[in-house]
């Protein structure tokens, strides 16, 4: 049995000797680096199922009560893991594009291109465990800071550089505002411990009306790392300049993270009605803005950053009704579709480009990436028998359970708006006619990777339930 | 057996995408079901209330959730169908230019979804089974469809999605309205707590309404029928005589599984709703479909005008309508997957199918011309074929539904208005019938070559079906009345 805080270790370890192997060791193709960050983190995901279980939240103290190990994390600790092994799989196909970058030698710098996603996995990692706001605070500031480094990556590229700038102001902004809601809450309670917060509350003397304003900049603070409208601006840039690979992580990891940290902060705030409102507003504003907006777009990675947005609406419709459970299972299914459809993206846009049309015929170039991208872009859209379905059904089960008859109605509409933006991208790959007749080559690990993504998606749009059993226990 | 005639197409669809001869195999699956479903016809014990050849796999206890298929003579009836028109339109599809194997895949997925959500017990694989065809009818429209294809790709597949998550919310509701400890997925629990009076009546109304409009944009009903003629106008042949023919009857079939036997109250509530609707669908989109020039528009808008006398069997809420509504169900999609597939043929041939072009086809077609007149009069309700039968048991059903309610009520007009839709759909069958096959030759028309003999086969399929049970309509009445004789107790048997 493995305490749960070693698992953060080893990471962090991990990450530390890639850094060390890039500096000291010279003669290796630095993409093995990759293989064995690769190896480590399934290692470390496989010990996530021989735990000690940490002492209940009630009578924690000293570190834990800092840290949990409740089910829900360790749940998104796995969640963590995995997107991060992906994403690896992806940074391995996207070596190419950093090495022709202007200006770069050979190997420059994909030492630190593999080590970074390590300890943004650590960050998340101690995210999901987070139950105390300092913990939450430095965790998010861990992930976020290695966000800044890996989405200028490319840096001689203009657009990258834009995308960093971006995110850099836009995100130190959204801190700024996470501490001073923070500082309000600790003023009114004079607790920073989500729990003892909770109790806090129950104090009739306490002054309700200064934790809400805390509450409301904390939620401005996470409503940027979530990509909530009206905090949304910077995502279509950002994800449309960044590294592809760096894209998908900060669409998946870092947006289920701050789902996380949401659900945890909201809970003792959720008995206010203002912050019911305010979430329902949001979560409607979110869906409508996120779906609307992509229906132009002719760029697929614009295409998914607006998607994210449209998701982050469904999820927060989640939140809104306090469905933890379809909150966590949306997760899962958009991490494996959004996963699915970026690593094709990345193969393909090697070869042709990041554009709609660039993507015309691929059922004639490559069957296989084409039919991994269909399952991908239906499982987005919601069509029944693929994970994306069932995301959406528990988020309207919830929705109707609580009669939020105008999020049910906002939902309906914007489904069906989803299905005209995602079913464009296969109108390119199986109606139009492609421009060359060439294959577009995928090697064995991107082929495999992408082949659990599919049979994951399929096999979660039939048989949910192992994941709604696992957060049960 | 049931899960075999399911799953025999979907599992011959994988098989034909992983790369085994498309053409061969889809004939080879559909016959086959075809002969099962023939087979499950003669063992099924008519006469007999409740599900046959039940066959049940629990998914979820907790969400009440199982795989559960079983028949009863509503549903025996529509796979009947289903399977039938599968057969015919895999046939007729012939050499396929570009992805070959995918078409017929998708051909197979939409005989596949709609036998699974015709057989499911259950509301979740009802739903389920039913959204598989989606994708599928997109691809088939857009790559291999003529004229406006794009357009009606879009127009048909975001329609169908929409009215399938309204119909989605509508039964996540019914699903909530049901008491905590009775909750359940399958139908049959359902019905128990709705014959103990457990859905209540505010609950009914609202459920209802979403089942209606959800199940409406599925089936065309008036007004939200727009992209039905654009999208049979452009789609293939085949997978107009699918789509046309079989997944469009998913609707009504919904309406007449769940909203009739769980849902009375509601529909009381919304019948006068329900019968202005549907008396557009009869007259205004009637004279809409005479007014078309061009052939493929006018069966799609004809198709539409037809559901409007299926509508009118549910909303008389007795026996004798409803088991003609779904008599009618099973004659109209025979009639309207033998007339596309004639006009599919016409227009392989002539590249047009405006009637202005067209003319004097029955000099070198006799066999298309025999075909479409049979299939003509069948979709205009002569004697002789089912359709007559279903048109005659709604009508009287309607009547009686009326004259049961108040001596004079809206049933009485709409059943007056009703009989005029037959004289409606005879001007515009008779007058397409005219144009394309009477009269001088037109200028493209020289050099056809009728029907070979291969495709006299599936056309004698249809007709051959069309005319049994037409002059034997006993044999269905027979297995389709007890299915609704547990809801309608006051009303005889038929």
């Amino acid at each position: 049995m493995i305490p749960a805080r070693n698992l953060e270790i080893a990471v962090l370890v991990l990450g530390m000797l890639v850094l060390l192997f890039e500096a000291f060791v010279e003669r290796i193709d630095k993409r093995t680096l990759a293989f064995a960050a690769i190896g480590a983190l399934t290692a470390v995901l496989i010990g996530t199922w021989f735990l000690e279980p940490g002492p209940a939240l009630e009578s924690a103290t000293g570190f834990w009560s800092f840290y949990t190990a409740d089910p829900l994390s360790i749940f998104f600790k796995r969640f963590a893991l995995l997107t991060t092994i992906v994403v690896l799989v992806m940074m391995i196909d996207y070596a190419p594009v950093l090495r022709s970058s202007a200006g770069a030698t050979t190997q420059s710098g994909l030492g630190e291109f593999f080590a970074l996603p390590i300890f943004t996995c650590a960050g998340l990692m101690y995210i999901v465990s987070a139950i105390d706001f300092v913990m939450i605070f430095v965790s998010i500031e861990l992930v976020t800071i290695s966000f800044y480094v890996l989405v200028s990556f490319t840096r001689r590229n203009p657009t990258t550089l834009e995308a960093g700038v971006k995110y850099l102001v836009l995100s130190a902004l959204s801190t700024a505002f996470l501490v001073y809601g923070i500082t309000w809450i600790f003023g009114v309670t004079g607790e920073t411990n989500l729990q003892r917060i909770t109790t806090a509350f129950a104090n009739p003397e306490i002054e309700l009306g200064g934790a809400l304003f805390g509450a409301v900049l904390v939620l401005v603070g996470l409503g940027f790392k979530i990509a909530a409208v009206p905090f949304q601006i910077w995502v279509p840039d950002v994800y449309q300049g960044a590294p592809t690979p760096v894209t998908a992580y900060l669409s998946v990891g870092s947006k289920a993270a701050g789902f996380v940290v949401l659900v945890r902060v909201l809970r003792p705030f959720m008995m206010l009605p203002q912050m019911e409102r305010l979430l329902v507003l949001i979560a409607l504003l979110t869906v409508i803005y996120g779906n609307l907006a992509a229906l132009p777009q002719s760029n697929l990675k614009r295409l998914l950053a607006y998607s994210s947005i449209a998701h982050a609406g469904y999820l927060l419709i989640g939140v809104a009704c306090l469905a933890g459970s379809a909150v966590t299972f949306y997760l899962v299914a958009y991490l494996l579709m959004t996963l699915l459809s970026f690593a094709v993206l990345i193969v393909v846009a090697q070869r042709t480009g990041e554009q709609i049309s660039d993507f015309d015929g691929l059922a004639k170039r490559s069957p296989f990436l084409a039919f991994a991208m269909l399952i991908a872009m239906v499982s987005l859209a919601g069509v029944p028998f693929t994970a994306g379905f069932f995301g959406k059904f528990f988020i309207f089960y919830a929705a109707i359970a609580q009669r939020q008859t105008v999020l049910v109605v906002a939902g309906v509409v914007t489904v069906a708006c989803g299905f005209y933006y995602y079913l464009k991208v296969v109108r390119a790959m199986y109606w139009q006619v492609p421009t060359s007749e060439e294959k577009i080559p995928v090697n064995a690990l991107s082929r495999a990777t992408m082949s659990a993504l599919i049979v994951a998606t399929i096999w979660l749009g039939i048989y949910p339930w192992p994941i709604l059993e696992a957060l049960k226990r | 057996m049931l899960p075999f005639i399911i799953f025999c197409p979907i599992i011959a669809a994988i098989l034909i995408m992983a790369g085994v001869p498309a053409r061969k195999t889809a004939l080879v699956a559909s016959i086959l079901t075809l002969v099962m479903t023939l087979l499950a016809f003669t063992l099924f014990e008519g006469g007999q209330r409740g599900f046959q050849d039940v066959t049940s796999l629990t998914i979820s206890a907790d969400w009440g959730l199982n795989f559960a298929v079983g028949l009863d003579g509503l549903s025996l009836v529509m796979i009947l169908l289903a399977t039938i028109v599968t057969a015919a339109a895999v046939w007729f599809a012939g050499k396929i230019d570009k992805y070959e194997n995918a078409f017929y895949a998708c051909l197979l997925l939409i005989s596949g979804g709609a036998i699974g959500a015709f057989a499911s017990l259950d509301l979740f694989f009802f739903y389920a089974f039913h959204e598989l065809a989606l994708i599928p009818t997109f691809l088939l429209i857009g790559i291999w469809g003529s004229g406006n294809r794009s357009a009606a790709a879009w127009k048909i597949t975001i329609y169908l999605a929409l009215g399938s998550f309204i119909l989605l919310i509508g039964l996540i509701l019914l699903y909530q309205s049901v008491p905590v400890a009775s909750r359940s997925f399958d139908i049959r629990a359902l019905q128990a707590a709705a014959a103990t009076g457990q859905i209540g009546a505010e609950a009914q109304r609202h459920v209802y309404l979403l089942l209606l409009i959800g199940f409406g944009i599925l089936v065309s009903l008036f007004p939200f029928h727009t992209w039905a003629p654009e999208a049979y106008a452009s789609a293939p042949a085949p997978a107009a005589m699918l789509h046309a023919g079989v997944l469009k009857k998913f609707g009504l079939y919904g309406l007449l599984r769940l909203a009739v036997p769980l849902l009375p109250e509601g529909a009381r509530y919304w019948t006068g709703l329900l019968v202005v609707l549907l008396l557009g669908n009869i007259i205004y989109i009637g004279l809409v479909t005479i007014a078309q020039k061009r052939l493929d528009w006018m069966l799609g808008y004809s198709s539409v005008m037809h559901m409007g006398y299926i509508f009118l069997g549910i909303a008389s809420a007795n026996i004798l309508g409803t088991s003609g509504a779904a008599i009618l169900m099973f004659a109209h999609g025979l009639s309207i997957a033998l007339l596309f597939a004639i006009a599919g043929e016409v227009r392989k041939r002539t590249d047009t199918l405006l009637f202005d072009d067209l003319g004097g086809l029955g000099k070198v077609m006799p066999f298309a011309g025999l075909a479409f007149g049979l299939g003509a009069f069948a979709a205009i309700g002569l004697p002789g074929f089912v359709n007559f039968a279903g048109e005659v048991m709604i009508f009287f059903g309607a009547f009686q539904n009326g004259w049961e309610i108040e001596r004079f009520h809206i049933f009485q007009v709409a059943t007056g208005l009703g009989l005029w839709g037959v004289v409606i759909s005879a001007v515009y069958m008779l007058r397409a019938y005219r144009k394309v096959f009477m009269g001088t030759l037109g200028a493209r028309c020289n050099n056809l070559v009728d029907l070979d003999r291969s495709l006299r086969l599936p056309v004698t399929l249809l007709v051959a079906a069309l005319l049994w049970f037409g002059f034997f309509p006993q044999s269905f009445v027979r297995i389709v009345a007890p299915a609704f004789q547990t809801y309608f107790s006051d009303n005889r048997p038929p």
